[in-house]
């Protein structure tokens, strides 16, 4: 999923400081999980943001909403009966949602009210982290599924670095050396020899190299 | 014991501190408290093993969000004591009143029309706590 980080208070204090009256728009998806943009934290930031105005004596009227998704036209439709009577949005979705809302509601600024960080897994309640950094050609099947491009710091694709000691990366210490991860997982699959493979020059085209990307579907459109 | 506490003290039951949320603690102070206080069982007599610590950890993010919104953290704090313990009740319901009186009423009513319910401080106590 998306994971992403409820950006300070202040910050978002600072973007609505014109306004008196806004939407607080969560969303369902991706960051309802990782606790950074569901209806709870919607909640939270509402009640953060209305006692800051309240304290300045400059009181904001907040509307609470958390969408299905908002990187789904049809979910963002839900709130077009009231959106106008609004002065601004702060979206608590990923970057893509907030791009999507601003999109579809082009009168009202729309603010992002967290920072969208990566792709990633819940290692364990409360903590997450990056597996994906999505390139657009997976090569996971060359490396015993364990991405050198997100977790190597220097996205190699041929073996570690002189910088891998003891499993850990010279990047932090705390980071284990992706291709130490690649090579003790090939080894639990006794395909070692698949190191020998030469992984040649990528084409990132397919990544953020091309642009901004697109897929079209043409058998699902209507 | 029949011991006496301050009298501005409103206590609000749970059934442990497990189910404080950070949600709460916010409101709170949105309806107008002074300030909060979480009185959660000793730490490793949970009878839900981890519900008194989870609160703990609330508590301190809660405090941070208060200090980020300028209400301040220091209004907000989290005690553990047993149900036999009845003159420390007293004693950090003492405690708990003196500092925020020290601090003064909720910043955010300076704004509103003024309340009879001034020097309120909320105590969000387990039940047998009481």
């Amino acid at each position: 999923m998306i994971i992403g980080k409820g950006k300070p208070i202040p910050t978002i204090l600072k973007m609505i400081e014109n306004h008196t009256k806004i939407i607080v728009a969560g969303c369902r998806g991706c960051v309802t999980v990782c606790s950074a943009g569901g209806e709870k934290e919607v909640g939270i930031l509402s009640t953060a943001l209305a006692l800051a105005r309240e304290k300045e004596g400059k009181p904001v009227e907040i509307r609470e909403v958390t969408l299905e998704r908002q990187c789904d036209p049809e979910y963002l439709e839900t709130i077009r009966g009231f959106a106008d009577e609004y002065e601004a949005i702060v979206s608590i979705a990923c970057g893509a949602g907030v791009q999507f809302m601003a999109e579809k509601y082009r009168q009202i600024p729309v603010y992002p009210g967290i920072d969208t960080n990566f792709i990633g897994v819940t290692e364990r309640q409360g903590v997450w982290t990056e597996r994906c950094q999505a390139c657009g050609d997976c090569k996971l099947h060359l490396t015993g599924g364990i991405c050198p491009i997100s977790r190597c710091a220097k996205s190699l694709f041929n073996g570690p670095c002189g910088g891998s000691s003891k499993g850990k990366c010279e990047v932090n210490p705390e980071i284990d050396c992706g291709w130490q991860l690649i090579y003790d997982r090939l080894k639990e699959l006794n395909k070692l020899d698949q190191l020998e493979v030469i992984i040649p020059i990528n084409d990132w085209s397919t990544s953020r190299d091309g642009g901004p990307r697109k897929i079209i579907r043409e058998d699902l459109m209507l | 014991m029949r011991l006496s506490y301050p009298t501005n003290i409103k206590i609000i039951q749970v059934p442990c501190t497990g189910k404080v949320d950070v949600l709460y603690l916010l409101k709170a102070f949105q309806y107008g408290a002074d300030g909060v206080y979480v009185a959660g069982c000793m730490e490793g007599d949970c009878h839900f093993l981890t519900g008194n610590l989870r609160a703990r950890k609330r508590v301190e993010y809660a405090k941070k969000i208060l200090e980020e919104v300028g209400i301040g953290g220091e209004r907000l704090e989290m005690y553990n004591l047993s149900s036999a313990q009845g003159p420390r009740f007293v004693e950090i319901a003492t405690e708990m009143t003196e500092r925020i009186k020290k601090l003064g009423p909720n910043p955010i009513k300076a704004f509103r029309a003024p309340s009879v319910e001034n020097n309120k401080t909320i105590l969000i106590s387990e039940e047998k706590n009481r």
